[in-house]
């Protein structure tokens, strides 16, 4: 069973409809004992980074997160639950994450010239660095969804990029641990195969 | 690099899509879950829910279509057409909408954008704006392009984006059921005013008007119709190879 983090953040409708399109059984819940007991978990997210790792850490749903991924529990961050695995974002401040990959959360500002829009919304295509199994039934070059005013500063943990006036990491990975800055439940084709590959973890 | 998009827009009354030419005559045409369904798999990179009922019978009618299409469609979905609270946003994107597009409710109450925008954030603010010239002066129209508020176009949606609008729908009255080509003229000026991504709307008649519109404003982030691919006159695959075949980058 897939458990989809539900901690008061974001529309879990489209993820919701994703996985059980694709066949995958899941189920969203805030009990941190559900989440100790998942096969799986995804931890989604849309607003900022601020409140949303507030909101994480007074419902012990982070600390319950962390703990079934130290366990090896596979996990996927979607869009800022991608950005709350890492160590920490300058978004408006700074705050701390869930420290699960090595990294921190700038501005997309700071890492692509000047004069594109932000944010950047729209497909883009992945430039994969590194096969993980999310990545199995992929090609190179595939497009997928993203919506984003803040990213990854290094590549160091990505396991893909894009371009948008610069490189900007897509996707991050370490161990068991995955993250998707684009929103695979939202990439048609695409990414119902990247949660069809996660699912089958 | 990011693609142009390209977006079907259905204007669904009592859960059928209808368009209308200048904002008028209104004809029915389909079951908006089969077309939205068909654009998905043609490749669309975005779809449009415009809700043009007003009464209460009519609304559920399009949270249900809604509903039905986010649960077997995955790409983006905006929900727009009467949304004038923050209550309004949650009943849409509880639905499977991912922004909301709002309009008239905007013009009515400007703190609506910013309000709406620190709860759900930028992403999903779209900001949609009827803009017809009035003596040579772009002006905002509301109530579906019934009524003057005497609004400068320009400085109208500067405003908007200050306060948290994500995204522009930049719909030409002029140009809008005509056919003859998108409002370059208006999309080059609001391009240049803000940087979020501008949509365009309002004008196609052919696949050569996009074409025409990427290459005339290369700012411009989206193309937005509805009838021309309603009436299969633009398919969405041929429309987006002809784009890649003129130097545009598309998702194909």
């Amino acid at each position: 069973m897939t458990v989809i983090v539900d901690y008061g953040v974001g529309n879990l409708f489209s993820l919701c409809s994703s996985l059980s399109y694709i066949g995958a059984e899941s189920a969203v819940s805030s009990d941190p004992r559900v989440i100790r007991r998942a096969d799986r978990l995804i931890l989604p997210g849309v607003g900022a980074f601020g409140d949303a790792a507030e909101k994480l850490k007074m419902t012990g749903l982070g600390a319950a997160v962390k703990a079934a991924a130290g366990d090896g529990v596979p996990l996927l961050g979607i869009c800022l639950g991608m950005q709350l695995l890492l160590d920490m974002s300058h978004e408006y401040g700074e705050h701390e994450g869930l420290g699960l990959i090595k990294g921190e959360v700038v501005p997309l500002k700071s890492v692509i010239r000047p004069g594109l829009s932000i944010p950047h919304i729209g497909w883009n295509s992945l430039g994969i660095l590194k096969r993980d199994p999310l990545y199995k039934n992929v090609p190179d070059g595939a497009f997928v969804y993203f919506v984003h005013s803040y990213c990854a500063a290094s590549r160091d943990s990505a396991s893909a990029v894009t371009d948008y006036g610069g490189e900007v990491v897509a996707s991050v990975q370490s161990g068991s641990v995955y993250g998707c800055q684009f929103h695979p439940e939202k990439s048609g084709e695409t990414g119902l195969e990247i949660l069809r590959s996660f699912t089958e973890l | 690099m990011i693609t142009k998009r390209i977006i079907p827009c259905l204007d669904v009354r009592d859960g059928r899509v209808v368009k209308g030419v200048n904002f008028g005559n209104i004809k029915n045409v389909a079951d908006p879950e089969e077309l939205a369904a068909r654009y998905g798999a043609e490749g669309a990179d975005e779809l449009v829910f415009y809700d043009i009922t007003a009464s209460s019978d009519g609304r559920r009618m399009f949270t249900d279509v809604l509903s039905r299409t986010a649960s077997h469609v995955f790409i983006p979905l905006t929900a727009g057409g009467g949304i004038r609270t923050l209550s309004d946003f949650d009943r849409v994107l509880k639905c499977g909408a991912d922004k909301v597009s709002v309009n008239s409710g905007a013009i009515d109450d400007p703190s609506l954008i910013g309000e709406a925008a620190r709860l759900y954030g930028d992403q999903c603010v779209v900001i949609s704006v009827d803009v017809k010239r009035v003596n040579g002066v772009f002006t905002v129209f509301s109530k579906g392009g019934r009524c003057d508020t005497g609004l400068e176009a320009i400085e109208w949606i500067k405003r908007c984006v200050g306060s948290g609008a994500g995204e522009v729908v930049v719909n030409s009255i002029d140009t809008d059921g005509v056919k003859r080509g998108f409002d370059t003229e208006l999309l080059s000026a609001v391009c240049a005013a803000v940087t979020v991504p501008v949509i365009a709307s309002g004008g196609a008649g052919s696949a050569d008007d996009f074409t025409d519109l990427f290459k005339k404003v290369p700012d411009v982030s989206a193309g937005l119709a509805a009838s021309v691919f309603h009436f299969g006159e633009v398919g969405i695959k041929e429309l987006k190879k002809k784009m890649r075949e003129n130097g545009i980058e598309v998702r194909l």
